[in-house]
């Protein structure tokens, strides 16, 4: 059993909340500043899917501070739970499935690490954890599924089953996760943190509703006025909203649905780096483009413009 | 048919095999691999009215041949999608019933149909450590039917698999149904040799077809488990030129069908 009792605990949670600052105001402020408000041993849920809208930016600049003890959620997590566990800045990782994609093949750096007992891997299915957080973002202990029934999984992070007081059936009681930290990306927000997707949502919401800090990056920041003349498009309303930082492309390499593609090349530089070192082609990896930049700029010009453009482009026919 | 076409490869015959599982006007809950190609297959031929529905949360993609996804929660995905629910909402849709076939790929299976996609050789300091269920476990757990496509190799299949990720009738009978897992099952095994069904009482894998040029003895070699074998095993008609021609549009650069 791995799962702590303060990931479901709605009481704590709920008086966590009320005490704090649910500010209507601005929420603008630098990526340094953003994940200042992380501190060790943080539970953190990573918005986004895979290699879809995930908070690179965020994430970088969280390991920039060389954090210990972190555990980082994720539906399906991508090379930025490799990151964590190589930096040492993670040794639990709650996912339903860590790799980039069939083309990678299996991650080397998981097996490494889990098949040598160097980190705490709590399996569930996919929806088992994206129920977790929707329980959370609902203010509840947990929500009966009948997800993940008669399976494993049960027995790895410590499900219970409830029986159904109305029908009597064996229900899966998935327990809520209540994040310390939400790192999200979005499309748009205004300076108050009213914030905007495009395309997928992902599980974006619920761990914004869920979570204790919620931090946001946003690709573009927009007067109140566009947000105010759409309402209906807001998903993330502005008081659940700590800190949010202007970063455009800030989940690239990864995709911003109809802004930029994904570019498998860098994935595949990066995979070749850990064929031919292990983890040391991680650990060179993140000296090259997460401690070696000192700013988002920075960062984005060691990945060279035409990159980037034809990432766009190739959005753009994608959703056109 | 004159002259023999370019040699089939194991996706071409799996994704062909799996379409022709598909019916028209069905919702298809689709994995990535072999049964994205199958199920895009499929909506190409003879199954135009079928909904295709992605994990990463895509109802009613029409893919564009060239640019199939990588993953199923990417641009590509979701490309002509009709709605863009979101993960947790697309598997309560499952939940609730709306998916006709739940369609997936396997990687350990045993002859119970259950998948094991986490770990070979115990679980808290495995062997192997394998990528985890993502939506593989939810999509067998709540859809009406599934059907796992698969190569056949005999290190994919075992008496029992070493973790269950995702359940099939787990010990066989009325287990599955026991857990609490009351809707759905695993109705056929699509693989390079042939394709299974489970016997109604005990579960047991039970070969039904052979592909042409395949023997019911091959598959038995190939099987490190015994099988049921049904009475009367048929031949499946081997890939057509359309098929192939239709399939192998999808996919022009051969970025996944080998």
């Amino acid at each position: 059993m791995t799962i702590t009792s303060r990931e479901f605990d709605f009481q704590a949670a709920r008086r966590k909340l009320e005490a704090k600052s649910k500010s209507g105001g601005d929420k603008l402020t630098s990526l340094a500043q953003a994940v200042a408000r992380v501190n060790d041993g943080d539970q953190i849920a990573l918005g986004g899917c895979l290699f879809s809208r995930t908070p690179l930016a965020l994430v970088r600049a969280l390991l920039r501070r060389r954090p210990r003890g972190l555990a980082f959620s994720r539906n399906l997590m991508c090379y930025e739970g490799e990151w964590g566990l190589v930096a040492g800045a993670v040794d639990k990782l709650v996912t339903s499935w860590l790799g980039i994609g069939l083309p990678w093949g299996v991650s080397r750096i998981l097996r490494e690490y889990v098949e040598s007992g160097r980190v705490t891997f709590e399996e569930w299915s996919h929806l088992g954890l994206g129920l977790r957080f929707r329980a959370a973002a609902a203010g509840l202990p947990f929500l009966p599924s009948l997800t993940m029934l008669g399976s494993d999984l049960m027995g790895v992070g410590g499900s219970k089953t409830i029986t159904c007081p109305y029908t009597g059936q064996t229900l899966h009681a998935v327990p809520a996760l209540f994040p310390d930290v939400a790192l999200l990306h979005v499309h748009r927000a205004d300076r108050r943190g009213n914030c905007q997707i495009d395309g997928y949502p992902h599980m974006d919401v619920d761990i914004a509703l869920a979570a204790a800090t919620v931090l946001v990056t946003a690709e573009e920041i927009v007067p109140e006025e566009e947000i105010r003349r759409q309402p209906d498009r807001t998903v993330i309303p502005g008081f659940a909203v700590d800190a949010l930082v202007h970063v455009p492309y800030g989940s690239y390499p990864h995709e911003c649905y109809g802004r930029y593609d994904a570019d498998p090349d860098h994935f595949t530089e990066y995979v070749d780096g850990i064929r031919e070192h292990g983890a040391a082609g991680v650990a060179r990896y993140l000296d090259r483009y997460v401690y070696g930049p000192e700013t988002h700029e920075q960062y984005l010009d060691l990945l060279g413009s035409p990159k980037l453009t034809a990432a766009r482009d190739r959005a753009r026919a994608l959703t056109t | 048919m004159s002259a023999p076409g370019p040699t089939v490869t194991a996706t071409e015959l799996l994704a062909v095999m799996g379409a022709r599982q598909l019916a028209d006007r069905q919702t298809v809950f689709t994995g990535v691999g072999a049964p994205m190609l199958a199920t895009a297959l499929a909506q190409r031929t003879h199954a135009p009215r079928l909904t295709m529905v992605v994990e990463g949360g895509v109802v009613g993609p029409q893919w564009k041949p060239g640019w199939l996804p990588i993953s199923t929660n990417e641009m590509r995905a979701a490309y002509h999608a009709q709605m863009l629910p979101g993960i947790t909402d697309i598997f309560l849709m499952a939940q609730r019933g709306f998916f006709d076939v739940g369609f997936i790929g396997g990687a350990q299976i045993d002859r119970h149909g259950n998948l094991n996609t986490s770990a070979i050789g115990g679980y808290e300091r495995p062997k192997v450590r394998l990528p985890g269920s993502g939506g593989a476990n939810d999509i067998i757990s709540l859809c009406r039917e599934v059907i796992i496509l698969t190569v056949h190799e005999p290190r994919r299949f075992v008496e029992k698999v070493d973790f269950v990720t995702s359940p099939g009738y787990l010990s066989g009978g009325d287990a599955r149904r026991q857990s609490g897992l009351i809707f759905g099952g695993v109705s056929r095994l699509v693989t390079t040799l042939g394709i299974f069904g489970f016997e109604p009482g005990t579960r047991r894998m039970r070969l039904d077809a052979v592909h042409t040029g395949v023997t019911v003895d091959e598959v038995r070699a190939q099987t490190p488990f015994d099988i049921a074998i049904t009475e009367r095993v048929i031949t499946t008609p081997p890939p057509s030129e359309e098929e192939l021609r239709v399939l192998r549009g999808l996919d022009p650069d051969r970025q996944f069908l080998g």
